[in-house]
């Protein structure tokens, strides 16, 4: 087994990276994620067995 | 050695007609129409400029028409205003995005092909017949065997010995899935049965019977062996890419380019450089993907076995150590620092608490949704409204795709992508190209990735060799552009080739 690659804590990287850079959105909780489950319920298809049973594709590269 | 590492992204769409006979390829070819007609003057690519959208039986080519999927349309091949190509290939409509210098702008410039599609897809609704509807997702399979691809190009030094180039990114390529793997419910391997593993990393994975080869639609290989630079084949290689999913996440975009080009120019500059090798990259691939909890041993060649992940570590840390001796400038300081973060930060992520990079990782966000909607409604694996939902995390409608309600992280701002639509990159060719399709478009005959041909009115045609994709850059040929009212003119100051 290869010897496990000591990993040194980027803090250097951290600190040249500005925040800017991103927007990170907050890790979704608990209640956001029963918001996107209702969201889910409305918009998913109808009839989930039609959709994916029609859904071909011809192969491609 | 290490060159800069020029790089794109070709995206192929899935594609699909409801209400009305499902023909692809006319599908694609309506969508792609629908765009050019509305937004700009088609031009062609290695065509004589046509107008496919021409037909007898209807002179205003916006009318609204029978959608005849009898009707012959020439192969549509549209040159974009920002240097991209737009097109179908194989029954898909393809994205290609224009040459960018750098992984942020490849990320940019996908986006902003996403939107475009998008675009297309709203104005395309508008021609098809009541009560029928056009999908388009952003996808690498329809869960039946059927795959198509999301494709990288990397500029490589043609110096080092392709063997190397191998060498470089085989073990990437199989375990980079960790953290840009799109996932799938189900099974597609040969052989498998289809419900013998519930979700999977990658959307691709299932579909690699090869290490190395030329094929592209069957016998699919790891590392593809295309050999079209579409520029100076003595100076440099185009490394085609077709390992990958096509990520909904734009972190996990940047990182993907951004870890495989590191990983090449740090084989430019050190060829002897020992890489992670695995005893079976193809078993690998597969194995890695439909494991995720990420605790596969996969065989290395010294005959020891390693999770998807450790390599990965490996791997960073080389990219890590090129970029501390040389400053990373082949791919891009500032795009190193940050796409070294946040890979750093996804790896660390997936091993301790892997619902902390839903937000970065699109396997994990699309998970996250599946097992959710599962336990809610007590869903057995691999039901119906499961496959649903990861088709559509990939759906191109914004009234209906799943991918941009999970808080996936943005990377890039709306009006940098709203500008990219239009505007080239300003760093590689692509700037000369889709200059003169906005500026000379009714002149220009074809738009290649490697020449530009003009009609000056005279005969004969004037061809503009592109033979460097550095070159034809804002500051080498903004001026000349900018002072050419027409094609003539810009053809007659040229003081030098632009490639």
């Amino acid at each position: 087994m290869p010897d496990r690659i000591q990993r040194k804590k980027s803090e250097r990287q951290g600190e040249e990276v500005t925040d800017a850079e991103t927007s990170p959105a907050e890790t979704p909780a608990l209640d956001d994620l029963d918001d996107l489950l209702d969201e889910i319920d409305e918009i998913l298809e109808e009839n989930a067995e039609e959709f994916v049973r029609s859904y071909v594709q011809k192969g491609g590269e | 050695m290490a060159v800069p590492k020029v790089c794109g992204l070709e995206t192929e769409y899935g594609i699909l007609v409801r209400g009305a006979d499902n023909n692809p390829v006319t599908a694609s070819a309506l969508l792609i129409n629908a765009y050019t007609g509305a937004a700009q003057e088609q031009v062609a690519f290695d065509l004589i400029a046509e107008d496919p959208r021409r037909d007898a039986r209807s002179p205003d080519p916006l009318d609204p028409y029978e959608f005849d999927p009898e009707l012959e349309y020439a192969p549509v091949n549209a040159v974009l205003t920002n240097g991209a190509r737009y097109y179908v290939d194989h029954a898909h409509p393809e994205m290609s995005t224009p040459e960018v210098r750098t992984p942020r702008e490849a990320v940019v410039w996908d986006r902003a092909g996403e939107e475009i599609v998008r675009e297309s897809l709203s104005a395309a609704q508008l021609l098809v017949p009541d009560g029928a509807e056009l999908l388009v997702h952003k996808n690498n399979s329809d869960g039946k065997g059927n795959s198509y691809g999301c494709h990288e190009n990397y500029l490589v030094d043609r110096a080092l010995p392709f063997g190397k180039v191998i060498s470089a990114v085989m073990a990437h390529f199989v375990t980079r899935q960790v953290f840009a793997g799109a996932g799938k419910v189900g099974c597609e391997f040969p052989g498998m049965p289809w419900n013998s593993v519930g979700f999977q990393l990658s959307q691709r994975a299932d579909f690699f019977e090869e290490e190395v080869g030329l094929e592209t639609t069957v016998r699919r290989p790891i590392v593809n062996t295309r050999d079209e630079p579409h520029c100076d084949a003595s100076k440099y290689r185009r490394l085609h890419v077709i390992a990958g999913d096509a990520n909904m996440s734009e972190v996990a975009t940047f990182v993907k380019v951004a870890s495989t080009a590191m990983l090449l120019a740090a084989v430019e500059d050190d060829p002897a450089m020992a890489m992670p090798a695995l005893a079976n990259p193809v078993r690998a691939i597969a194995q890695v993907s439909h494991d995720p909890s990420l605790k596969a041993a996969i065989s290395t060649y010294d005959g020891t076995t390693v999770r998807a992940i450790e390599v990965q570590w490996q791997l960073y840390e080389i990219a890590r150590n090129w970029v501390e001796r040389t400053g990373g400038e082949a791919v891009g300081v500032a795009d190193c620092a940050l796409a070294l973060h946040h890979w750093e930060s996804m790896l660390a992520g997936l091993e301790s608490d892997p619902a902390s990079v839903a937000d970065r990782v699109d396997w994990v966000a699309k998970q996250r949704l599946i097992d959710a909607y599962a336990n809610r409604h007590q869903l057995d694996p691999g039901s119906a409204a499961l496959r649903a939902i990861d088709l559509q995390y990939h759906d191109m409608r914004p009234s209906k795709g799943l991918a941009a309600r999970c808080g996936l992280v943005s990377l890039v701002k709306e009006d940098e992508v709203e500008q990219a639509k239009t505007q080239p990159p300003e760093s590689t060719r692509a700037y000369f190209r889709g200059r003169c399709v906005e500026r000379f478009g009714n002149e220009v005959i074809a738009a290649n990735w490697d020449s530009m041909v003009f009609d000056i009115g005279t005969d004969p045609l004037r061809r503009v060799p592109m033979d460097d994709p550095l070159r034809g850059t804002a500051e080498l040929v903004a001026n000349v552009i900018d002072n050419s009212a027409t094609a003539d003119e810009l053809v007659a100051a040229l003081a030098e080739p632009i490639g």
